[in-house]
Parts: structure tokens; sequence; C-alpha cells
């Protein structure tokens, strides 16, 4: 074990990933020499080489492209995107490529290679276009996979198994824990399962879900709650697509409320989807409408963050709604 | 390029401006309309059986397009898409390869696939969507693809294949393969911005890959002139520092040329290459075109003169590899094969229910798996609302 942040933690995963296979690549704006803005592919350059770790064109949709070629061809390309909020250029690239590239042909030709990080999210006081949370579009596109880890042992993980999983994957990295997010992590190869949530902490009278960054306003909130003698249930989803209907709805079956807490918007966010799943799979448990504490339906403000975020004093809030419905 | 390397003229003291038409840009010519080799013009590397069989791809290209337009119009196909005058560029562009290089097509290359011996009945599974479909029945027919031939599937969005390309052939590269990806689009589907990430990635990279462009004049109803204003594509090759050739797209022999001296280029210097084939495309976009609502018969019959294949024909000739009988022997022949496949490939079975879930992911999900389940019990329920599944379900 060793103390890691969470950037650390990827850059170690990225590590263990091209010293396994010469065929693994990573590659994206400022990813070579430099290390990346955020340094996770710090010392890769150094160690694989120029080939194998390298900065590529300001061109979101030709990296996906290039990277969709690669993985096509039966290499491993490990594409960054610089911020979630730059991903759209190659929206293309993702929903019409990417994720349909083993249907169309079918199974002739693939790009289950395929691991696409990026970092997302706010808190960095980067003002609407270095905050976005954009993983509800892509779940809304059936042949991708989406991820998101909250912690550094997390992160090492799940990106393993992204990096090794047959279907390509949008991994998204909650940058505002990069150096912030600090825990043990071992030093040896392990992967978590993708599609699989995780009961965090077990309770009895609300099952609070979310995932990402937000997984630490949620255990914050649930302490909160404790105190006012509530005992909440705190799940992970970690991955988006596919999510863990099963996991969730036992919980929800057993606490009989729910909770679901994202940093995107509210109005069509995968919050949504989760609320309108889980009201068919447990309609008769229920003892209150599922509440949903989301961003606000705006673009991501800069001078009032605090006040647009879905901290945990709103999703407290709610908890005791929900629970004094 | 660092800029200290930049290559710079003549300082000036007075503001002179260049464009794209400042670059003279030469067209390789090697057969004459007559079908007699300009002087002095470089024959490609071709023999009488190479040169049967670039030809014997020719005719079954125009049968296999003259019949399957025909099914269409008799309401037996849904859509086709012929490439009538341009088959020079993707039968002659696939010769100048080896069996190993990677082909990324648009649309309109079927002709590619002939020349790799892609089988009638290939053609006519996926046309007909039946389940024996390479693609499972998934996509408009014309959306061929091969594992087996280096073929990639082919997707309608435009430009998509353009940076992938760039991507497959860096993977060659380093796998230290002999092989190249060839990347065919047309004139219009280089104003997608997937044409510039595609070549500007490849030329930074240097990636042995061959982007070869059909400038055929048109993008549907909207010809070049309202598409670009510089001088082709190929002056755009050159702005990315891309080596770069034009190349008469009707002549078989200069398309050939280009191809073979690009990929030795492309495999040796690990560079990519642009390739513009002049060209026209004779027919309709698709089945569901009509050019004469925005060409006249003018145009047309002065690109009809222009024959790609009439011209290597006289060639074939002269040489006397080819005469009229045998001509008209193979046309008969071909044409009954492909009348025969028709009615077999439209009588086969559309692929089972199950197959509208397998192949998004690996394994399908539970999700996927529900949903499939929810749908039979439904199909069930009404069978004789699916006819082509209800029978079918277990």
């Amino acid at each position: 074990m060793a103390q890691m942040n969470l950037l650390q933690a990827i850059n170690n995963a990225l590590d263990i990933a091209m010293s396994e296979n010469d065929r693994t690549l990573c590659f994206g704006e400022d990813v070579g020499h430099f290390g990346g803005v955020f340094r996770a592919t710090s010392g890769l350059q150094e160690k694989h080489g120029k080939a194998r770790c390298f900065n590529t064109p300001l061109v979101e949709q030709g990296i996906i492209g290039f990277a969709n070629g690669l993985a096509a061809q039966g290499s491993v390309p490990i594409a960054e995107i610089q911020f979630a909020d730059y991903i759209f250029p190659a929206f293309d690239q993702i929903v019409n490529e990417t994720a349909k590239f083993r249907y169309r042909s079918g199974n002739q030709f693939n790009v289950g290679n395929l691991t696409i990080r990026t970092p997302y999210g706010g808190g960095i006081a980067g003002g609407l276009y270095h905050s976005q949370s954009p993983e509800a579009y892509f779940a809304h596109t059936p042949g991708l996979k989406v991820v998101v880890p909250r912690n550094p042992y997390q992160a090492k993980g799940l990106l393993l198994a992204a990096i090794r999983d047959k279907n390509p994957v949008i991994f998204f990295e909650p940058k505002r824990l990069y150096r912030a997010s600090v825990g043990e992590v071992p030093e040896e190869d392990y992967q978590l399962p993708l599609g699989k949530a995780e009961v965090v902490k077990e309770g009895k009278d609300i099952t609070l879900l979310a995932w990402g960054a937000q997984m630490e306003i949620i255990e914050k909130a649930a302490d909160l709650a404790e105190k006012s003698g509530i005992s909440c249930e705190v799940i992970d989803l970690r991955s988006i697509l596919p999510w863990d209907v099963d996991t969730v709805s036992a919980s929800v079956i057993k606490t009989g409320r729910l909770l679901i807490n994202q940093e995107a918007p509210l109005t069509n966010g995968f919050a949504s989807e989760i609320a309108a799943t889980i009201q068919d799979e447990c309609f008769l448990h229920l003892e209150s409408p599922i509440e949903r504490v989301c961003g606000m339906d705006t673009p991501y403000p800069l001078a009032l963050e605090k006040e647009y975020v879905a901290d945990h004093l709103k999703v407290f809030e709610a908890i005791k709604r929900s629970v004094n419905f | 390029m660092n800029r200290d390397e930049y290559k710079q003229g003549l300082d000036v003291h007075t503001p002179v401006f260049i464009d794209g038409h400042s670059v003279e840009i030469p067209v390789l010519k090697i057969l004459n309309h007559d079908g007699t080799v300009f002087p002095g013009a470089e024959l490609p590397e071709i023999n009488q059986e190479l040169a049967v069989k670039i030809y014997q791809s020719f005719v079954f290209h125009r049968v296999l397009d003259e019949r399957m337009v025909a099914s269409q119009r008799q309401g037996r196909l849904s859509f086709y898409l012929t490439a009538l005058g341009e088959e020079a560029t993707t039968i002659g562009g696939t010769a100048g390869l080896k069996p190993q290089d990677m082909i990324m097509a648009q649309y309109r290359e079927q002709g590619a696939l002939i020349f790799r011996g892609f089988s009638l009945e290939n053609f006519m599974n996926q046309m007909f969507s039946n389940e024996k479909d390479l693609g499972k029945g998934r996509q408009m027919p014309i959306h061929y693809g091969s594992n087996d031939l280096n073929y990639m599937t082919v997707s309608s969005p435009l430009a998509t294949q353009i940076p992938q390309a760039s991507g497959y052939a860096y993977g060659q590269k380093l796998q230290g393969l002999d092989a190249v990806t060839l990347c065919y689009f047309g004139e219009g589907a280089a104003s997608e911005g997937d044409f510039h990430a595609g070549l500007n990635m490849a030329a930074v990279h240097n990636a042995p890959v061959i982007f070869f462009c059909r400038n055929n004049g048109y993008a549907i109803s909207t010809p070049s002139d309202e598409q670009f204003r510089g001088n082709g594509i190929a002056s755009r090759g050159v702005g990315y520092g891309i080596k770069t050739i034009r190349v008469d797209g009707n002549d078989v022999l200069a398309v050939l040329k280009a191809t073979q001296v690009a990929r030795d280029y492309a495999v040796k210097e690990h560079k990519p290459v642009l390739i513009e084939g002049m060209t026209y495309r004779l027919g309709a976009h698709s089945t569901s075109d009509d050019p004469t609502g925005y060409r006249t018969r003018e145009e047309e019959d002065k690109w009809q003169k222009n024959d790609p294949v009439l011209r290597m024909k006289k060639w074939m000739e002269a040489n006397n590899w080819w005469d009229d009988s045998q001509e008209n022997e193979l046309k008969e022949q071909y044409k009954e094969k492909i009348l025969a496949a028709v009615k077999v490939a439209e009588k086969i079975d559309k692929p089972p229910v199950e197959d509208l879930i397998t192949d998004v992911y690996d394994i399908p999900t539970p999700q996927l798996t529900r949903q499939l389940n929810e749908l039979k019990e439904h199909i069930k329920k009404y069978p004789y609302a699916y006819p082509f599944t209800a029978g079918r379900i277990k």
C-alpha cells in the first residue's frame, strides 16, 4: 500500500497498462513530455517512449477519430480529452463511430480497446467551460460504458478495468479531487468491476446515491443526518452505463426512500433516469417521492458557484423532506 | 515543423498575397482518350493478368450497378448507389495496394470490394439485409464491410473514416507491418471537420495512410464550386505538409501508378500521401436522387465521352488482351449470375430477433437481455404484426 492522490493513482494505472502491453498508447493535448495539464501522464513518455505517449494537435475529433482507428486496428488507445467541457467536437466520433463500431459491422470490427479519459466537474473556480459534468449525454448512447471513480483506490481499479474491458469506456475523472483526495492504494495490479455499484455505508431510513466527486457530499450529508437520528445507506453508483439497477433497487426496497445527488443540471440528468427506473422497480416500497438534488438548470457559474452547487446542506434538507413526507 | 524551418521566399517590402492557385498542380495522365499511352509516360507495374483482372472488375461493376438500380426500381431493394464514371478511382486504387492494406471507404467504393473478390452472395446478403449479411442486417444497402478482405465496414456519417484511417495506419506502423491504410472520400466530405483533423493528425504523427479523394464534381446536388474556393483538394494536402499528387481519375493507369508509388513511399517513409483523382459522377447520387434538376445534359455528355472503362478497353484491345466477344460473353454471364443471386438473397430470412441486442456490447447487458425478453413476450402476443420473427421465437 502507498499513499496516493487521485492523479497518482491514475498515473500508476496508466503505467501498469503501458508496461504490460506495448500496444497500449496514451495521447492527447499536452500529454507527452509535459505529462498533461494536470500531470496525469507524468513520466510516461520518458518511460515508454514518444511513439506510445505523445502530444496531439488541438483537435478533439481528431484525437478520438485517431483513437477509433487505433482500437479497430488492435492497438489499445487511451485518449485524453483535456477537459470534459471540450469533448463535444468529438461527439460525432464517440456517438456515431465508437459506440456503433461493433454493432454496425456485425462484430467484424470493434473499438472495444478504446478508453477515453477526461476530467469533469466543478469546484476549481473554472466557470462554465472548465466545470461541466456531461455524463448524461453519453449515457444516452448504447454501446458506450461510462465510469466515474470517487477516490484514488477506486480510480486505479476502475481505470485498469476500463482499459482491459472489451468495450469502449469513457472514464470521467473528478478533477476537484485530483489532489484533494488522498488514500491508501495498492501498488500492485488490481481491478474493480464495471457496471457494479458499491454500498459504501449501510443504513435503514433512506438510500443516498451519487457518483464521483458528489460522493463526499452525500457522505457529509449522511453524517449530518445521523446526528438528527436518520440512518442513511450510502451508495456509489461508479458506473453510469450500464448501471447497477439491482444494487440500488435492493437498497431502496430496504429503506423505502431514495435521494440521488448529481453535479450536472437537474433536467434530463442521469438522476432522472435512475428515478424513473426505481419508481418502476420499487413502486410499492417507496415511502416518499424520489428526491433529486442536482445542479441548477443553468450554465455552470463562476462567482456564484457556492450557491449553485448541489452541496451537503441541500442534500441534508432533501433527506429531511423525504423522511418527513 | 519548427518555425525556423518554414520555407520562406524573398523578403518583400510591399504587401504580396498568395492563394491556393499560386501553386500550379500537375495532373498525372498516362492513358490518352484513344487508348494510347502518352509519349514518355511511365507505366505502372502491370501485366496482362492484372490488366484483365482490373477490366473484368469494371465489367462486373457496371453490370452490378445496372442490375441493382433495376431491382430498386422494381421495388425489390430499398436503396442503391452506383459509381458510374468513377470506377477507375476505386478499382485502380485498390489494384495499387497489397491485400494486407486496410481500405477505409466512404460508400461509393464497391469497386474496391469487387477487385478484392467480395462474393456476389456477400453483396446481395448485405443489400437485402438478410440473416446471412456479414453486418447482420443492420445497415442500409451498400454499407459493406469485410474483415477477411481488409475493408472496414462503411458508416453513413461523412468523413469520420478519415481520422480513423490515420490512427489505423499509425497502429500498422508501430507494429512494423508492411501495410498501409487507404482512405477514400469525396470532395464534398472534405469540407467536414474530420477531413482536416485526419490529415493533420496523419501528417504530425507520420502515419502511413493514403488519402484518396474522389473529386467527382458533386456532393448530391451541390457542385464543387459551391463546396470550396481553393485549388481543389490537392492544395490542402500541401498546407498540411503532406506529399500530394493530382491524377486524371478516369485514367486507370494513372490512378494505379500514383497509388503504387504512394504506397511505396508511405511504407518506406512512414508518411501520409494525398491523391486527388479528378473524375465525374455520371450517375445520380443514389436511387433517391435525380440529377436532371441540377445539371445539364451537355455536361453529362462531355464526361460520357471521357469514360474510364472505354479508355482502358481501347488500350486492352491495342494490346490484344481483350475483345468485344469476350466482353459480351462476360456481361451475359454476370447478368445471369446477379439475377439469380438477387432471387436467392431476397428469399433468405431476416436476422433473428436476438440480433437486435447482440454486438451493442461484447456481451449483452442485463438491461438489454431484459428488454429482449419483454419484446419476445410482446411478439408472441401479436405474432401477425411481426411476421419476420414471430415464428422463430423460442
